[in-house]
């Protein structure tokens, strides 16, 4: 038994409302699996599943090899950090870490050393006798998860536990939380609308959208080769180019952009000339000046904007009919001239581009 | 300077409320409560009205059982209530909320003399209880259920329900859901998450709730008096008496007082025991 959870054909309706819509998935022991998808997607209600606070309509939910069906939250090996926390103001940081362990009839002195030791875990040591709003929003965070750990669970949920952070936090938590999930080892499921979230710190990442699950595979192959329209368009940015489908051969196409473009592209799909499609295509895929490199798409735009983000500089560009384009700046001094008004030729590899049939 | 004035003209009624209705009779009551029964010669100065609240086992008797039926009372009522403002505040669907509430007010809107006199019809001896119990041959006699300690006790708690509920709901509203979610995810059970999570969380409100409750209760006179009957020992018909049966208004003056001080001490062990401060409970 390898997998840590295994969820089969799961569905749940409220009312007429499909939340989750025959969902399958396996999570492997020991990994750090996400759910991204946009909020009202129905992430947070198969996470509740899990954790045992929704009955399925129907479907199956094992973790470790036991089905969960009719198991009270309180009985499930999982344990969730909650959105907002939910630490227990009434108590200080050592009672809430010990809530769990004390409901299991663990003796005093046991309870002792496993609470110091799991803050010690989360760097956070000598912070026992602190009360929870004496703590910082990282370190409540920390105690969150403490809270959890500290029981050994099967499984660890995060329902969007950054959420409330600010950036800056955010992204060390980040770094952090991936970390100590490869301390640990336990596996954490983690539920998130922010796809950099879930590209950062996860093993495997499901992309979730309208109840069903658009594609699981690593981050790489999310970004990389995605199955659809919607993934291409949510994990990581991308420019959408319309056109049609002007002949197909040796798995390549060749596309007309409504602008009279000609680019060769790849495709998922099986397409036919004359079937209409989007180029997806991603503003770091596209070079400026490429030169008369052997195989390139080319094209010509106007620079409308420059818009300076540090290491995350992008151009604003137009094509002739008004579509606009984003273009990844690279900060060297080759660029430092352009500047808007300007047209500039900009390339792509053939490889770089995915086009999917658009239902329009 | 302009605001300064406006303040204190808006403060002057109620100051003047509080100095001449509440703080001026109170003075007089004071003064009174140290000035011995003399009719015919020099009233002197004298701890005689209070000495003999200690001294005559019937006054301090009295009060103790006031004291105790009051405590009971407040806690029949907190037990009570606390199920329903949960259901009013947490269960009950949101467009519901506002009309349970109107609901619980609705007795409210007729004063207390009617609603005792409504449940004297229906519990008296020939009453609607009566009647219905004979008639469905659960009892063959008819049976007095006035006049009974618990029949004071329940009419107190009815009264009091709504002191109760309110501050309750106002304190379970508040309440995250996830905190109720997180101590079940972390394994406890029904109980432990009323003891150790919703309990703490309402403290404030079941303090200032029961509080009211207490007072109100010790310082009715209208439903012991009439749902308990001659039998009813309760203190503020000393009080009474002493004012308008004795016309000895010196007793009753110490009585006033003396009432007024042990159930703030109450109050204040009560505070104690629980680890609360009065600032918090208000605020």
């Amino acid at each position: 038994m390898d997998n840590d959870l295994s969820i089969r054909d799961l569905v749940k309706r409220f009312g007429g409302f499909t939340a989750v819509d025959h969902v399958d998935f396996d999570v492997p022991k020991g990994s750090f699996f996400s759910i991204l998808g946009p909020s009202g997607c129905g992430k947070t209600t198969i996470l509740r599943m899990v954790a045992g606070f929704e009955e399925p309509t129907s479907g199956i939910i094992e973790i470790r090899g036991k089905n969960m069906l009719g198991v009270a939250p309180n009985q499930r090996p999982v344990n969730l950090v909650f959105q907002h926390l939910a630490l227990f103001p009434m108590m200080n940081v050592r009672e809430n870490i010990a809530f769990g362990l004390k409901r299991r009839k663990v003796t005093g002195a046991e309870i002792q050393t496993r609470v110091d030791r799991i803050l010690e875990r989360v760097g956070l040591p000598g912070f026992g006798d602190k009360k929870i709003h004496q703590l910082s929003g990282g370190q409540k965070q920390r105690v969150a998860i403490a809270r959890c750990l500290v029981l050994e669970p099967s499984v660890l949920l995060l329902d969007e536990p950054l959420g409330a952070l600010d950036l800056k936090l955010r992204e060390r938590m980040k770094v952090e939380l991936k970390k100590l999930q490869n301390q640990v080892g336990t596996t954490f499921i983690y539920i998130t609308h922010d796809q950099s979230e879930a590209l950062v710190m996860s093993d495997q990442v499901a992309v979730m959208n309208k109840g069903r699950f658009e594609q699981i595979g690593t981050p790489q192959e999310l970004y990389g080769q995605p199955n659809t329209p919607f993934v291409a368009g949510f994990v990581g940015d991308n420019n959408v180019w319309p056109g049609t489908v002007n002949e197909v051969r040796d798995g390549e196409a060749v596309m007309r952009t409504q602008d009279g473009v000609v680019f060769r592209a790849r495709s998922r799909e099986t397409l036919a000339p004359g079937d209409r499609v989007n180029l997806f295509l991603r503003p770091e895929a596209i070079l400026i000046d490429p030169g008369e490199a052997m195989g390139y798409n080319s094209f010509e735009v106007a620079i409308r904007a420059v818009l300076f983000d540090g290491a995350n500089s992008r151009l604003l560009t137009v094509t002739p009919t008004d579509l606009e384009i984003l273009v990844t700046l690279p900060q060297n001094q080759l660029f430092a001239h352009l500047e808007p008004g300007r047209t500039i030729t900009a390339g792509w590899r053939p490889e770089a581009g995915i086009l999917f049939r658009s239902d329009g | 300077m302009r605001a300064k004035a406006a303040f204190w003209i808006f403060l002057a009624p109620v100051l003047a409320w509080l100095l001449l209705l509440i703080v001026l009779p109170h003075i007089d009551l004071l003064v009174m409560s140290f000035r011995s029964r003399n009719p015919g010669g020099d009233p002197g100065w004298t701890l005689v009205n209070y000495q003999r609240f200690f001294i005559e086992p019937i006054y301090w008797r009295t009060f103790v059982r006031t004291a105790i039926y009051s405590t009971i009372t407040t806690v029949i009522t907190f037990f009570l209530a606390m199920p329903v403002a949960f259901y009013i505040a947490k269960a009950a669907a949101v467009r519901l909320r506002g009309f349970l509430l109107i609901l619980l007010l609705l007795p409210f809107w007729v004063s207390e003399l009617v609603r005792v006199y409504g449940w004297m019809i229906l519990l008296r001896e020939s009453g609607v209880v009566n009647y219905f119990l004979i008639r469905f041959g659960l009892l063959t006699q008819p049976v007095e259920m006035l006049y009974r300690d618990a029949t004071m006790i329940m009419g107190l708690v009815y009264s009091s329900m709504l002191f109760m509920v309110v501050p309750l709901v106002s304190v379970v509203e508040s309440l995250d859901d996830a905190l109720i979610e997180a101590a079940y995810d972390l394994g406890a059970g029904k109980w432990t998450i009323w003891w150790r999570i919703i309990i703490p969380h309402c403290k404030p409100g079941i303090t200032s709730g029961s509080i009211v409750v207490f007072m109100l209760s010790l310082g009715n006179y209208m439903t012991p008096n009439l749902l308990g009957g001659k039998n009813s020992l309760w203190f503020t018909e000393q009080i009474y008496n002493q004012f308008i049966a004795s016309f000895n208004w010196n007793q009753g003056a110490a009585f006033g007082f003396l009432l007024l001080l042990l159930s703030s001490a109450i109050i204040w062990a009560g505070l104690r025991l629980s680890g609360q401060k009065l600032g918090q409970v208000a605020s």
